[in-house]
């Protein structure tokens, strides 16, 4: 194992997302939740900014400060907004329990390193052993969205996704075109503005964001 | 070899004499962040000497078991603080037990200690050699599986290789190492019977867990059993050290770097000490039954450890 210092770091800030995506599974309050998001962001921010550095590829500068103002600094700042005014920050328990789903995210992990390792051997890039990680972050995140009823932990769960999608893209083949970029993460934002407008439709209809209600909806 | 067993002989007397100053300066780090005035750092060496002089009483149902596991307590733990590399690396007694049968050791102790609890039969003693029992028993595996990631990096699981392996040889940044230090961080704090697991500060609570086991213990056994945890505590902080920040250790015959050695583990020990106190002030008890999922993510970070080695570092 011959890897420069920056690459090591990379590899580091890698293994720091499978953390959190972790630490998001088991976090039971929803202000936790949004700091660990805004953590990911974080720890996403430095390791495409460090891959920039180590490639020189520029392009790669532009999403780091995108992911840095989007994912560490507005979405966060406008989720705690949302919570602050719905007043809903107490304690949520999942619907499987934390440990049981800690224990399908281990055998997650295992899943996708798996699939990865051939997948990574095509690739030709400097990080790609941490396409295995970049994958089970998605699955990870997927196993958010279905354990958690709220709607809230359910949008940070795709934005995780998100996240994680974008890791993938930058360990394979050094991210995606600048265009293609800015276009998802206009997507992104377009999506939680128009989410936060739900957010405040699905309380006012059912005086819960708990979104087991909306089953009432349906035609009998 | 006479200076290997001199200096394994010196090695071990010394984990024996700094252990309860260990324990004393985390209780002065606790109370200053506290707010309170401190007792002196020497306070354990009093407590001890009390105790030692001190008449014990012993309960008239109690089996010679009773007497003899303090005794066996303590003979353990000295044992596995001689196993430990703490200033010098590659002693005569390393080679008689891997990291495995170091695990072992400590079971042999914590097994010894939840008879003893039962022996008497009083309702507190067994309620805490039950929830000892709760708490070890996931804690076990989840330390296996820090010390096996740490084997895999070093590709043995003898101590001395892996402190060698890690510290003599050019430094890199070991992702699965990190995950395992914090792993290794959450087991020592559940073993150890500290915040948030157990409170150490505690008597006569329905909370507790390692006080309600010796309970029926006084003068010289409960001294000895004191002693022991404070040296089970400088134990894992000295196996912490080794295994993560291994850096200033003497390296084999190296008597040089011996009083440098000496001194980077006292500040080192400092160090963590003080992080411990921090810790403990900031963190609340958790509920008993929180404790499985406190232990079950410690074995969750260590599993994602030895992951994480074999997708990145293989």
């Amino acid at each position: 194992m011959t890897l420069t210092y920056h690459l090591q770091i990379v590899n580091l800030l890698a293994a720091l997302l499978l953390l959190i995506s972790f630490a998001m599974l088991s976090q039971r309050r929803i202000a936790g939740l949004i700091t660990l998001f805004a953590w990911q962001g974080a720890a996403l921010t430095a390791s495409t900014a460090l891959v920039a550095w180590s490639t020189g590829q520029h392009h790669l500068y532009y999403s780091a400060a995108l992911t840095l103002v989007l994912k560490v600094i507005g979405m966060p700042w406008f989720f705690f907004r949302i919570v602050k005014k719905l007043d809903m920050d107490r304690d949520v328990e999942p619907m499987i329990n934390i440990p049981t789903t800690m224990l399908i995210g281990i055998v997650l992990v295992i899943f996708s390193f798996n699939l990865a390792l051939p997948i990574s051997e095509l690739s030709g890039t400097v990080m790609r052993s941490t396409l295995g990680i970049a994958l089970a972050c998605v699955l990870l995140a997927f196993l958010m969205m279905i354990t958690r009823s709220k709607a809230i932990p359910q949008v940070i769960g795709f934005l995780a996704i998100e996240n994680s999608l974008f890791f993938a893209a930058t360990s394979a083949t050094y991210g995606m075109p600048l265009v293609v970029e800015l276009g998802v993460a206009l997507d992104v934002m377009v999506g939680v503005f128009v989410m936060g407008i739900f957010f405040f439709q699905i309380r006012e209809t059912f005086d819960s964001l708990d979104l087991k209600h909306m089953e009432k909806l349906k035609e009998k | 070899m006479s200076t290997g067993i001199l200096l394994q002989l010196a090695q071990t007397l010394l984990a024996i004499l700094l252990a309860p100053l260990l324990m004393g300066w985390v209780n002065q780090c606790r109370a200053w962040l506290q707010g309170r005035s401190a007792p002196p750092i020497t306070q354990p060496y009093r407590t001890l000497k009390k105790l030692f002089h001190k008449d014990a009483v012993i309960a008239h149902n109690a089996s010679p078991l009773f007497r003899f596991a303090p005794y066996m307590i303590f003979a353990c733990m000295a044992l596995a603080a001689g196993i430990v590399p703490t200033i010098a690396n590659d002693l005569p007694f390393s080679p008689a037990a891997d990291v495995i049968a170091l695990v072992g050791i400590f079971a042999l102790a914590r097994v010894f200690l939840a008879l003893a609890a039962m022996d008497i039969g009083t309702a507190f003693g067994s309620l805490g050699a039950r929830r000892e029992m709760l708490v070890s028993f996931l804690a076990e595996p989840a330390l296996l599986m820090v010390f096996f990631t740490a084997s895999f990096i070093a590709q043995s699981t003898e101590l001395p290789v892996i402190v060698a392996t890690l510290a003599h040889r050019e430094f890199a940044i070991y992702p699965s190492i990190t995950f395992a230090a914090v792993a290794f961080w959450m087991i020592s704090v559940a073993e150890n019977a500290r915040i948030p697991v157990d409170n150490p500060g505690t008597h006569l609570e329905l909370t507790m867990i390692h006080e309600a086991m010796i309970l029926e213990y006084s003068a010289r056994h409960l001294a000895l059993i004191e002693w022991a945890v404070a040296l089970k505590l400088f134990t894992y902080s000295a196996l912490g050290i080794a295994l993560f920040v291994p850096w200033g250790i003497a390296a084999q015959g190296d008597l040089a770097a011996l009083p440098l050695a000496l001194l980077a583990m006292v500040a080192k020990l400092l160090l963590g000490g003080a992080a411990l106190a921090f810790l403990e002030t900031i963190s609340a008890k958790l509920r008993l039954f929180r404790a499985p999922e406190f232990l079950g993510t410690a074995f969750l970070l260590a599993v994602l450890g030895m992951l994480i080695h074999f997708l990145l570092e293989v």
